[in-house]
């Protein structure tokens, strides 16, 4: 079992999203055959490190000042499960770090926060989840709305085929959030400039977004969400292509962003999660293992496993 | 023998030499263990061998022979001739020689068939006869050569194996290479009439001319001798059709790979996907008897009624109707560009909060745009080259005209038109037709090159 | 705090509109995929509503009486006598006996035409399989003209004014006497299928271009397809990287993958024709042409099934010691086959649907005889619908939809085929 998921892991570096979701899928199904492989290997070979019963999410999912929060969330792709009752909050203006193995079912959590999987066909949530105390996924809340409220940074940097200028205006044109090309000019300006990439792009504002290099793609791609003034931003892996100077700078970026708005990561460094977030939250096969303030987490975790995931035991 | 006694009989040899140098190859070797011997191949391997050295070599022979045999017999014969027939003008000449191979190919003399011609027909069986016998000899002893040749090298330690696989090779080669050598023969026979043409008229002539008229007199002294080769109207007719079709097969190819990429269910998909692949299986001659005897009188019809006045063979039915024929087309290749668009990309614009068909218009489009562009280009060169729509819905007149109800004519029309009827092959009439071809020929080679090499840019770009 | 997000009102104030603009572009897709529907639908009704009626053939019922003497022959003439004598006076005094009274020239020839002319013939052949025929009289269904024809299947409308009619009155009150002794009769149309092309729409079939296509496409197939199959083969998995001939060939291939059929057609004309003196008009040359013009799609499927083969297949049998040409060979190429296959199966439905290359090397001649080999001159069926849909009698036209419809039915099948390939071999790897 330890062989398949660094096997899995390989998939790390999965090219588009759409990919990433059919490994998302291949992952349970191995997952699932794996399980089978278990039962029948149990006398030859039981792997203690992994095979530790979950019993509900240890630590403490739940806070006071609440942003978002999901109660009873599973998660289906066709007839596989991904995500099993997951209960979690998610607290204002703090960064809320997910970490776990390959396939364990973060990412796919992440984007129930704001509604992208409903862009799968096969995808299918349940539970109560909540934004301000509205249910997000109420026939009464708008996607496109709840998008501008919660935005979301990729795993790849992915800037339109469009100028640095477009991208980041981009949302704000989409929802006629200004009137004036004045005010457009201001937008993009402020943008970009609390993105970090003011100084780098200010004369090539013109230039093609994709002309960039990956750390300043990826910056712009944050200029780009935070133009629309969001309240959560949700951050899929975001440095996961990034070499360590770039990483270093997103990093800096997330935590001043925190300032203002509420921040979700989902990261495979344990590292990054430490460095940057307030709490933890521990994956595993879909399940949520334990949350709590990070540095708990990292020094005296509260569940077997992920004191085995972050003493590097597997995964 | 007859050519395809020779090729059965050779085949047989084949065979033979096969079976000769398998035995031979396990009688030259010392057996090993069972049935593993002391050979560098496999026996069958030499079998291969020789039966490749005999073949091949006889079977080229026998080729080139039968391709160049009867130009060279009756170059021979004609120049046989006396001299009373030598002397007359080449299209004469042409002629009698015609009658003479007629002469002795049906055998029967008519009142036409003169002591010369009779004898020259004779001549001509004769020589044939021994261009047949000649060639049996050469390609029988080729054969039986490379068999014995061949023999004398099977040895244990000859390598028989990596000598059929550098044949296999070569023949390999030999396959891949003829797409060179189509484009090469389809270069050098327009150009090579082309050239003939552009002799009688001036290049710009044909060019710029806004005149087409091709009919030339068939005597000197006839009235109205030269014909006009001014070919504007036929561009101009070209590309008014070709408008018309790409103005309709665009937007609709493009909406329907938009639709059945982003939004269609699997239901609907694989509805639609048969009818178009249905639609781009129908043959063009269908399209054009579609054209014209339903499309075109709809369309004199309509236009009656509302107080136009089209022409029976308007341009808008044939473009309408080659229209049609390009959708899907245009929708698979678009279909290919869009899906190749990465789904993070989508995924950006839909975590900004954009709806399905503004990421569709704003990012997917632009992302695209480059291999659409080189579809689009695609269409248009098969547009510009569709013959059968346009020679049975376009019509003959060579109007210089824009207006899409009024008939025009195309290239590909006068092509048809003017190698169809009968003619001698060196009129500017005929050659007429190759100068419209190596137009044809340029233009689309011009669009398919840009259009591949946009496309496989694009690829590229997301691979 | 106030927990109302700043942008909420902006953006609820557009969404109205966003949200038409997005049902109408989706209306916008569902729209044109209709339209392709709606132009297949008419497309195929039209062809079939004009074709389905050549499928039948009316026939005439006349008693003959086998005078001998009229055309000067005898229960004893030798074959060749019968063979010459002039049987359409026998056919031509049987209707002036049935319709008395015809004086006028142009009616009596319009006598005449209520059979097709291959009633004589029809005749001749009966006779000379049983002379003791002769002197008697006996009844034999012949093929009616394609006027009384169409007028039998509803084509000819009774109630316009007689100049606008085919059928003038003077021949309606014969047909309807013919009728009333239950002399007409529809049958199936047998002739369409068993006879080649005739100037006369009754007498026309298509068995003629059927086997012309046949045996074009036999030569086509057998040179196309070795010949794509090892191109393909060469470029997958032989060819050097970054050649330079190589790269030229590539180039080629998908330029003559989009250059228009008719230039093959010049090169056709000019070279197999011109140069090589392959006879004209004849299956050979016409399989020689489209062999050219198949040759890249063959080659581009096919190296994608080849592609398919994942490499850890020519692996395990390089690994094993076999040489590269035994891997391809015996590994590589028998799991792309199906691939290779539905390909060249495409290529042909293609290659058989093909027309303007075939008109330039005389394929468009008329040929009234069946094709015995690949060097008769022939023709082949979609040449054979252009033909027919320049013809302005509306029999013709009738023939030409149902010559589509025969010939579209062999593209279905060999579509099918291909597709039933492709499934039952599909696989994933």
């Amino acid at each position: 079992m330890v062989t398949a998921m660094t096997d899995t892991t390989k998939e790390k570096q999965m090219t588009d999203q759409r990919d990433s979701i059919n490994d998302r899928v291949a992952n349970k199904e191995s997952e699932s055959n794996a399980a089978d492989n278990r039962s029948s290997m149990d006398d030859i070979h039981k792997n203690e490190e992994f095979d530790i019963e979950i019993n509900g999410t240890v630590g403490k999912p739940f806070v006071d000042n609440v942003k978002m929060s999901s109660r009873n969330c599973d998660v289906f792709y066709g007839d596989k499960q991904a995500i099993f009752d997951v209960n979690v909050d998610i607290g204002n203006h703090e960064i809320l770090a997910m970490i776990g193995p390959s396939g364990c079912g973060k990412s796919t959590y992440l984007r129930v926060l704001n509604r992208m999987n409903d862009t799968i066909p096969i995808c299918r949530v349940t539970g109560e989840h909540k934004l301000d105390g509205e249910d997000i996924y109420s026939k009464k809340m708008d996607p496109v709305l709840l998008r501008a409220r919660v935005g979301m940074v990729f795993q790849k940097p992915n800037p339109f085929p469009k100028s640095i200028y477009d991208n980041v205006a981009y949302g704000a044109k989409l929802h006629g959030l200004v009137r004036t090309r004045s005010d457009l000019d201001d937008l993009v300006e402020k943008s970009l400039i609390r993105a970090g990439l003011w100084k780098e792009v200010k004369d090539d504002l013109h230039k093609p977004g994709t002309g960039l290099s990956g750390g300043q793609q990826q910056r712009l791609c944050i200029a780009r969400t935070i133009a629309v003034d969001p309240e959560v931003i949700l951050m899929d892996e975001p440095t996961s292509a990034l070499d360590p100077i770039a990483t270093a700078l997103i990093e800096e970026l997330m935590i001043e962003l925190s300032g203002k708005y509420t921040i979700a990561i989902v990261t495979h460094s344990m590292q990054q999660a430490a460095r940057v977030s307030n709490r933890t939250a521990y994956f595993h096969l879909g399940k949520l293992v334990e949350v709590n303030e990070t540095d708990k987490v990292f020094t005296n975790p509260e569940h077997k496993l992920t004191e085995n995931y972050i003493t590097g035991r597997f995964g | 023998m007859p050519v395809n006694f020779i090729l059965i009989t050779l085949l047989a040899l084949l065979i033979f030499g096969f079976i000769l140098g398998r035995a031979r190859s396990i009688k030259v070797a010392t057996e090993v263990r069972n049935g593993r011997y002391n050979l560098h191949s496999r026996p069958y391997y030499y079998g291969y061998m020789i039966a490749l050295w005999a073949g091949i070599p006889s079977l080229l022979i026998l080729l080139l022979w039968t391709g160049f045999d009867s130009s060279i017999v009756t170059s021979l014969t004609a120049s046989d001739l006396p001299s009373e027939i030598q002397e007359l003008s080449k299209d004469e000449r042409s002629l009698v020689i015609n009658e003479i191979i007629n002469l002795a190919e049906s055998g029967k003399a008519d009142v036409n068939s003169s002591e010369p011609k009779l004898q020259a027909a004779a001549h001509y069986l004769s020589l044939k006869n021994i261009s047949l016998m000649a060639k049996t000899v050469v390609v029988f002893a080729l054969a039986i050569l490379g068999i014995i040749i061949g023999l004398r090298f099977v040895k244990p330690e000859f390598r028989a194996r990596n000598q059929v696989e550098k044949i296999v090779r070569w023949v390999m080669i030999g396959c891949a290479s003829i797409a060179i050598l189509t484009t090469f023969g389809i270069v050098l026979s327009v150009l090579f009439e082309s050239l003939q043409f552009f002799k009688s008229v001036p290049f710009t002539d044909f060019l710029f001319g806004t005149h087409w008229n091709p009919q030339t007199a068939i005597r000197e002294d006839q009235v109205g001798g030269s014909g006009s080769f001014g070919a504007i109207p036929l561009f101009t007719g070209t590309l008014l059709i070709s408008a018309i079709a790409l103005t309709i097969a665009v937007p609709i190819g493009l909406m329907t790979a938009i639709y059945l990429s982003e939004y269609a269910n699997q239901a609907v998909r694989s509805i639609a996907k048969p009818v178009l692949e249905i639609l781009a299986g129908i043959p063009t001659v269908v399209y054009g008897f579609f054209a014209a005897l339903t499309v075109a009188p709809f369309i004199r019809e309509t236009g009656e009624a509302i107080g136009l006045h089209p022409s029976s063979e308007s341009a808008l039915a044939a473009g309408v109707v080659m229209g049609v024929m390009i959708i899907p087309f245009v929708s698979s290749l678009s279909d290919d560009v869009i899906s190749a668009v990465p789904q993070a990309m989508r995924d950006g614009s839909y975590g900004m909060g954009a709806t399905k068909s503004e990421t569709i218009r704003q990012v997917v489009i632009p992302a695209a745009l480059p291999g659409i562009v080189g579809g689009v280009l695609l269409a248009a060169s098969r547009a510009i080259g569709e013959t059968m729509i346009v020679v049975m819905a376009a019509g003959l007149a060579a109007n210089l005209t824009a207006n899409p109800l009024e008939a025009v004519t195309t290239i590909t029309v006068q092509i048809v038109t003017l190698l169809t009827g009968d003619q001698e092959f060196d009129s500017p009439k005929t050659l007429a037709a190759f100068a419209l071809g190596l137009g044809l020929f340029t233009v689309t080679l011009i669009l398919n090159v840009i259009s591949l090499h946009v496309v496989r840019k694009y690829r590229e770009q997301y691979e | 705090m106030s927990k109302q997000y700043k942008n909420t009102d902006t953006i609820r104030a557009g969404l109205k509109k966003r949200y038409a603009r997005e049902k109408r572009f989706q209306f916008f897709g569902i729209a044109s995929i209709f339209i392709s529907f709606l132009f297949l639908l008419v497309l195929l009704v039209n062809i079939f509503s004009q074709g389905y009626p050549a499928f039948q053939q009316t026939y005439v019922k006349l008693d003959v009486k086998l005078d001998g003497s009229v055309i000067g022959v005898s229960k004893d003439s030798s074959p060749e006598e019968l063979f010459k004598a002039s049987y359409g006076k026998l056919i031509k005094n049987t209707l002036k006996e049935m319709f008395p009274g015809v004086k006028d020239r142009k009616k009596k020839r319009a006598l005449k035409q209520l059979v097709s002319k291959s009633a004589a013939y029809d005749l001749r052949d009966k006779i000379i399989e049983n002379p003791a025929l002769l002197g008697t009289t006996q009844s034999f269904w012949f093929l009616a003209k394609d006027d009384v024809d169409v007028f039998m299947k509803g084509d000819i409308d009774r109630t316009l004014p007689e100049a606008d009619r085919r059928i003038k009155d003077f021949q309606l009150k014969w047909i309807d006497k013919l009728l009333a002794e239950n002399r007409l009769e529809k049958r199936f149309n047998t002739t369409f299928f068993t006879a080649g092309d005739s100037r006369e729409p009754e007498q026309a079939g298509i068995k003629g271009a059927l086997i012309g296509s046949l045996l074009t496409m036999l030569v086509t197939m057998a040179l196309s397809f070795p010949i794509g199959v090892l191109a393909a083969i060469y470029l997958e998995e032989f060819a050097p990287q970054n050649n330079r001939w190589v790269d030229i060939i590539e180039i080629n291939i998908n330029n003559l993958a989009a250059v228009p059929s008719i230039v093959f057609g010049l090169l056709g004309l000019a070279v197999f024709i011109g140069f090589f003196g392959v006879p004209r008009s004849a299956p050979l040359v016409g399989g020689l042409v489209l062999t050219l013009m198949t040759l890249p799609t063959i080659i581009i499927a096919s190296r994608a099934a080849i592609k398919s083969v994942p490499p850890s297949i020519r692996e395990a049998a390089l690994g094993l010691g076999a040489s590269k040409v035994q891997t391809t060979f015996g590994h590589v190429v028998p799991l792309a086959m199906p691939g290779i296959l539905t390909g060249t199966i495409i290529g042909m439905a293609q290659a058989l649907g093909e027309t303007a290359p075939l008109l330039m090397i005389g394929m468009v001649a008329f040929v009234a005889d069946v094709p015995q080999g690949i060097l008769d001159p022939s023709t082949v069926m979609p040449v054979q619908i252009y033909l027919w849909s320049d013809s302005p009698e509306r029999a013709f036209t009738e023939r030409t939809s149902a010559a589509i419809m025969v010939l579209i039915a062999f593209l279905v099948v060999m579509n099918f085929i291909a597709v039933l390939l492709r499934k039952k071999f599909e696989r994933k790897w």
